[in-house]
This record gives C-alpha cells, sequence and structure tokens, in this order.
C-alpha cells in the first residue's frame, strides 16, 4: 500500500509464516460439523492467541483485586499490571502520553463519550457533523442522537461504485459550520482503507477536528496517531486479538482534558462533597468505576504480543491472501464483488446472483467455514449499492491460501444445493 | 452434498424460492402486514382479504433468503379458503413443526408440503427465517391495526 497510513515501510518483508503462527491461536484446531473450522469473520471479531489467554487466566489467579484503591500488595500490584497495559497501548498507537489513552468497553462506547462530551459542549443549532456513507452504526446512531439533541444536522461523504470516499465531495460539505469529523479508518463492511491523512489535514486546516473509528484498522498493524494527527482514536480489544469488553479511546490529551466528564461515579473525581465535585486527571476522569481489569490486561498482553510481529512481512502475506481470494472467487460464476477499493485490507463481501447471503452462510457453515452476512452494521452502505446484504469474508494474519481454496469451493457448493 | 443440507433445502423450497407462487400486491387488500428480520434483511409486505372470517386471498411481495420466501410462497398457497381458527392451528403445527422438529410418531404426509420444512430445527439461525411470514400473517389476523412485524 503505497504511502500508505497502515504501513510501515522502513524494513524490509521477511516471509511470514501463517502456519506457524496458526498454533498459538487453540481455536483453530477446533472442528464444525466434522470439518476443520475456516475463520473468515475477522472484521466480526479475531481470535485470541495464548499469551492473551495466559494474561486474563493469570490475572484472577494471582493478582485479582481493585486498582487505584488498595493499600494492600494485590492491588498495588493489579494497579501497575492495568497501567502497564494503557502504556502498551500507548506504544501500539504512539499516543505521547498514557494519559491519552482512555479504557472504555470497546467502539461503540468511545464514540459515545465523543459524541455525549464533545457534542453537548462544541455544538450548536445549524451546525454539522460530517461523517461517511461508509461508517458502521455506532459511528453514525451517536452521532444522531447528539445532533437531535443540540439541533445540529448531519453530513455524510458519499461514495463511489467501487466503495471510496468521494473526496471532491469532502472539500464541498466540509464547510465552516462542521465542528467535527468522525470517519472510520478502515470500513467494515466494504475493507475500503480510507485516505484519513488528507482528511486529517483538510479538516485541520479549518481548525475543525476529527475522530477516527479504528476498529477494522488496528488488526492489520499498529498506526501512529501522532503521526496522523487525528484529534481522536477509537478501538476494540476483541477485534485485535484481544479479549471482548475492552476498548480504548484516544484522545489528544489538550482536547480530551477539555471536554467535561462522561459518567460520574467513582474514581473520576478528585474529592466529593455534596457542594461540589472536583474531577480527577486525565484519563481517570472518563474512567468512572471499577474498571475492566482483566480485559485491560489481556488487551495489553495482545497488544504487546503484536507489537512483536512482522508487520512487513504481514502485510505481504495479507495483500497476497487478498489478492488471491479476489481473483480465486472471481471465477466462480455469478460473484459480484462490493466494494473493491484501490487500497483494501482483506475483505471480501459479496453477492451470488440472486441466492440470498443468508442462504450462502448456512452452506458455508455445514463445511465449517464461518464468514458473516447480513447488512455488518452499515446498512448506509447496502442502501448505496441496492442490496440487502452481502456474504462477508474478512481475514487476519493467520489464514491461509489453503483457507481461500475452501471457500472458493464452499461458494461453488452453494450453486450446486441452490441449483443457480 | 451433505445430508443436512439437503434436508433444508429441499426441491419444494428450491421451487418456491425461484418461482413464488401469490408474488404480488394485492389491491384492495383488507389487511395489509410488513415483515422485517432486521438481522439478515428479509423484508416482505403480506396481504390478506377476509370474507366472513375465511381467507378469500393472501398474497405477499418483498425479498429475503431461501427459507422465508419459500415460507410465504408455501403458507399462501395452503392458507386461501381457510378459516381465521383453521389458519391459527396451521400456524401452531408449523412452529411445532420447525422448533420442534417431525416427532417420531408423526406422519410428514400429515403436514403436507409443509412437511418440507422438517430440516429446518437442524438450523436454530433459520428458524426465524421459516417462521416470519406466519407470524405476520397470524398478526394480520388477529389485529386489524398491527403493520410491521419483527423478528427481534
Ligand atoms: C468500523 C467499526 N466501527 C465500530 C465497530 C463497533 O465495535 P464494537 O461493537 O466492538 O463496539 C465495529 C465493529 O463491528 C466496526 O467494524
Amino acid at each position: 500500500m503505497p504511502a500508505n497510513t497502515l504501513s510501515n515501510e522502513q524494513t524490509v518483508a521477511g516471509v511470514f509464516d501463517a502456519e506457524a503462527i496458526r498454533e498459538e491461536f487453540p481455536i483453530l484446531e477446533r472442528r464444525v460439523h466434522g470439518r476443520p473450522l475456516v475463520y473468515l469473520d475477522n472484521a466480526a471479531t479475531t481470535q485470541k492467541p495464548l499469551p492473551v489467554l495466559r494474561a486474563e487466566d493469570s490475572y484472577y489467579r494471582t493478582l485479582n483485586s481493585n486498582v487505584h484503591r488498595g493499600v494492600h500488595r494485590l492491588s498495588e500490584e493489579a494497579t501497575e499490571a492495568y497501567e502497564a497495559s494503557r502504556e502498551s497501548v500507548r506504544r501500539y498507537l504512539n499516543a505521547a502520553s498514557t494519559q491519552e489513552i482512555v479504557f472504555v468497553r470497546g467502539t461503540t462506547e468511545a464514540i459515545n463519550l465523543v459524541a455525549a462530551t464533545f457534542g453537548r459542549t462544541h455544538l450548536a443549532p445549524g451546525d454539522v457533523v460530517l461523517i461517511s456513507g461508509l461508517e458502521h452504526h455506532s459511528n453514525i446512531v451517536p452521532w444522531q442522537m447528539v445532533c437531535a439533541e443540540r439541533g445540529a444536522t448531519l453530513s455524510v461523504i458519499p461514495i463511489d461504485d467501487r466503495g471510496q470516499l468521494r473526496m471532491d465531495e469532502f472539500g464541498r460539505l466540509l464547510t465552516d459550520r462542521v465542528k467535527i469529523v468522525a470517519v472510520n479508518h478502515v470500513s467494515n463492511a466494504l475493507g475500503t482503507v480510507n485516505p484519513v491523512r488528507e482528511i486529517v489535514a483538510k479538516a485541520h486546516a479549518r481548525s475543525i477536528p476529527v475522530l477516527l473509528d479504528g476498529a477494522q484498522a488496528l488488526p492489520h498493524g499498529p498506526v501512529d496517531v501522532r503521526e496522523l494527527e487525528c484529534d481522536f482514536y477509537a478501538f476494540s480489544g476483541h477485534k485485535v486479538f484481544g479479549p471482548t469488553g475492552i476498548g480504548v479511546l484516544y484522545g489528544r490529551s489538550a482536547l480530551l482534558g477539555s471536554l467535561p466528564p462522561y459518567q460520574g461515579g467513582g474514581d473520576m473525581i478528585r474529592s466529593v462533597t455534596f457542594e461540589k465535585t472536583v474531577y480527577n486527571d486525565l484519563p481517570y476522569r472518563f474512567e468512572a468505576g471499577t474498571p475492566n481489569i482483566a480485559g485491560s490486561i489481556g488487551l495489553g498482553a495482545a497488544l504487546d504480543y503484536l507489537w512483536k510481529l512482522d508487520w512487513p512481512g504481514i502485510r505481504a502475506h495479507e495483500r497476497d491472501l487478498l489478492s488471491y481470494a479476489t481473483e480465486q472467487i472471481s471465477t466462480v460464476p455469478g460473484i459480484r464483488l462490493i466494494g473493491t477499493a484501490e487500497e483494501k485490507v482483506g475483505v471480501l463481501s459479496f453477492v451470488l446472483q440472486d441466492v440470498h447471503p443468508h442462504d450462502i452462510g448456512t452452506i458455508l457453515d455445514q463445511e465449517g467455514i464461518a464468514i458473516r452476512t447480513g447488512h455488518h452494521c452499515a446498512q448506509p452502505v447496502m442502501i448505496r449499492f441496492g442490496i440487502p446484504a452481502t456474504a462477508r469474508a474478512s481475514f487476519a494474519f493467520y489464514n491461509t491460501k489453503a483457507e481461500v481454496d475452501a471457500l472458493v469451493e464452499g461458494v461453488r457448493r452453494v450453486r450446486e444445493v441452490m441449483g443457480v | 452434498m451433505r445430508d443436512d443440507l439437503r434436508s433444508l433445502y429441499q426441491e419444494i423450497i428450491l421451487d418456491h424460492n425461484k418461482n413464488p407462487r401469490n408474488f404480488r400486491v394485492l389491491e384492495g387488500a383488507d389487511r395489509v402486514v410488513e415483515a422485517y428480520n432486521p438481522l439478515c434483511g428479509d423484508h416482505y409486505t403480506i396481504y390478506l382479504s377476509l370474507e366472513q372470517g375465511v381467507i378469500r386471498e393472501i398474497t405477499f411481495q418483498g425479498s429475503g433468503c431461501a427459507i422465508s420466501k419459500s415460507s410465504a410462497s408455501v403458507m399462501s398457497t395452503m392458507l386461501k379458503g381457510k378459516t381465521r381458527q383453521e389458519a391459527e392451528e396451521w400456524f401452531r403445527r408449523f412452529h411445532h413443526l420447525v422448533t420442534e422438529g417431525l416427532g417420531a410418531d408423526e406422519d410428514p404426509e400429515s403436514y403436507g408440503k409443509l412437511a418440507a420444512f422438517s430440516g429446518v430445527n437442524e438450523f436454530p439461525a433459520r428458524v426465524k427465517c421459516a417462521i416470519l411470514a406466519w407470524h405476520t400473517m397470524k398478526s394480520a389476523l388477529q389485529d386489524p391495526a398491527a403493520s410491521t412485524i419483527s423478528t427481534e
């Protein structure tokens, strides 16, 4: 990917061994309906490597206690482990400080946090929130809610027939009424990698902050938020080979520090009297209540694991897998690929003549092949392409060409079963 | 091909999916109810015309998977001319068939064309697809004001 925000081209790519890495993901040995599992639903959630499983297990076996509260030994150790995970996140994003790393439940909560706190303080009647036609519902609905509350409007960057943002339209829509731009870094429904550097540069030229939904970008390698210069970056632990129920909001400290609290409760305060509460510093001001300690530690383990991988090698492997899959599936009669952007991660969204994706999903499942079917929480994308749903195969670095072959064979079987 | 799949996608189902019967808007219908499964996007409109408690016409329009579409189609062919009570009794039997499967002591013939759906209970994720049109028909019969039936 040339000059791409997901790549890190300094190092020469080695040959990445997907077969070897599979051994670290125990679930990949499972069988489904008597066949070896072919897990191609990585955009929905990714599988977990042993270090993540061990980290959560060991936390509960040896450290379990509440964080930031106890004077006792366990609490100190748990707090240290929790804060070490924050540092692992900071490193993976190259954020300036751990103060900028807020633990939340996932991408959805991260975006809701920004929509509620930024929206409440920065949106006035007539203002505009600019999103894109590629967004996941979690980057649409929170903005709709706050716009309705504040009398602001939602404006949408359209997409072209290949599933890429219309950057000419972006330029036109970026007026001074726009108070924030919120777009995904990588689209979950189609796999499009968006030109986020250009988006940030153009928005910043008008002093408009930008939130990037990175849920589908980080599984394909570390990003550098300082290089991207984005103001907010949101992601989910479970999509980066970590646990569910944990995610992160990165916020540039100057902006994050200017926002009011999101939820009230324990830990987010410095002192409370019935007359007045003094809020805690960043990032704790946004972490009310006992956090998901085990989840954070699992996420830290996942990012530490990813950090050590050979990313140039993985990128070459993932590119190779995508082009092989695109080529192979295109040989099946009646296949139409939805989303053929110039820059894509390993996502194949497709329809097969008039066979409904739900039927495709059931038939592939009988072959042990897990894909997602439906609208992928991105109904506006489906509407744009005039289809109710797609079948989506999404790849992670542990997927192999043999699995692509199984998918393509499975899709041929769908034709046979459905009599098309 | 694997037996489970053959039992799910039986000939009758494939046929009704390809050539759905009574697949049209019914002008002057007494009841018009939408059926929607937000999870997979199945979306149908079911039209009923009733006369003295008897279903005179039943038609449908829309799109969705083979199971939901063939189920709506087969239902439409079975219920024309049936009384409300008969239609509700068929609903009850169909519901039993797709959730519990064919009982050991049950004669598949007694289900008529509905027997084609006896494989659905092996596919829990597809039960909703099979039952969608039936639920919609039932609420259309029971509630003149019903407008949208969603499976979620
Ligand atoms: C691009 C994108 N944004 C947001 C989300 C929501 O993530 P979560 O459900 O983990 O909060 C997803 C997950 O499907 C996604 O793919």
